[in-house]
């Protein structure tokens, strides 16, 4: 076994393991940490397929952004875990079938001769000045650049909608209107008044 | 040497994983979220798998694109679970039937 064998077998089976205990354990913040492992391992295994990009590009969007914005949410939100767990086992076996028959149906085609080590050997890695992020960039940047444009109104898009969502307008809190500040003329405000001077006084 | 066939089980194992997670958290929407998180995990790693082996970049490219979608995912069905626990101060799924769907 070489060492990169023992490293993807290590790290797929942290994943697989870190992943069952994503979706079985009662707690939803451990069930987050452990969704963070999986996401580490599965960097880890892109990084044995000479996917540098990704890899950090996983780990600082998912684990640094993703799932720091799912344990917010899980911290504050009261969630009462034991009504939540109210028919965790009825469905349990019609789970497992679907996953059973899912897994072993997938199972079926990738054991197949198409991708067996024979017929798509593993290619020989790459000289050490590759970039990957430099041949990622000038793919995108080229043949991608529109689908890299539509990603960026997507994510204007997801921006405006969760702070439109989630943005309260409380009653007592005071606003400033400024659409009623600029439509303010000078004779709503102001009022000139013509006192009556004293009277003189003769000296 | 690790033929491509190995990485697609992982991805065959983690997408069934995650499809069994949302039948038994049928209860609780921030673990289906979560689910959902794994399902898109388990399609990105057979993208970077064959990318890898048929040599072609492309695979990574759509990769990026499906990270972007999901973190957007992500954002607007947090705001979403948000909004639903101030107003029902609950996340269960089957109290949503306000809809009568």
């Amino acid at each position: 076994m070489t060492f990169l064998q023992f490293i993807f077998y290590l790290f797929a089976a942290i994943l697989i393991v870190s992943s069952l205990l994503v979706v079985t354990v009662r707690n939803p913040v451990r069930s987050a940490l452990f969704l963070v492992l999986a996401f580490f391992s599965a960097a880890c295994l892109w990084l044995t397929l000479e996917a540098e990009f990704l890899a950090i590009a996983l780990v600082l969007v998912y684990v640094g952004a993703v799932m720091v914005l799912f344990l917010f949410v899980i911290m504050m939100l009261d969630i009462d875990i034991a009504k939540m767990r109210a028919g965790f086992t009825n469905y349990l076996p019609l789970g497992l079938i679907v996953a059973v028959l899912m897994a072993g149906e997938l199972g079926l085609v990738m054991f197949s001769k198409e991708f067996s080590a024979e017929s798509l050997p593993r290619p020989a890695g790459q000289i050490a000045e590759y970039s990957n992020t430099k041949a990622l960039g000038s793919l995108v940047y080229t043949d991608y650049v529109f689908a890299f444009e539509l990603a960026a109104v997507i994510l204007l898009v997801a921006i405006v909608a969760a702070i439109a969502l989630t943005l309260r307008r409380r009653p007592v809190t005071r606003y400033q209107a400024p659409e009623q500040q600029v439509k303010v003329r000078k004779e709503d405000r102001v009022r000139l008044v013509t006192l009556p001077t004293r009277p003189e006084e003769d000296a | 040497m690790i033929p491509l066939s190995h990485y697609l089980i992982v991805g065959a194992l983690l997408f069934a994983i995650s499809v069994v997670g949302i039948f038994l958290n049928r209860k609780n929407l921030v673990i289906i979220l979560m689910a959902i998180e794994l399902l898109l995990l388990a399609a990105n790693m057979n993208f970077v798998a064959f990318s890898h082996y048929l040599g072609d970049l492309s695979g990574q490219v759509f990769v990026f694109f499906i990270l972007t979608v999901a973190a957007a995912e992500a954002a607007i069905g947090l705001a979403i679970l948000i909004v639903l626990f101030r107003t029902r101060r609950s996340i269960n799924v089957q109290d949503l039937d306000r809809l009568q769907g």
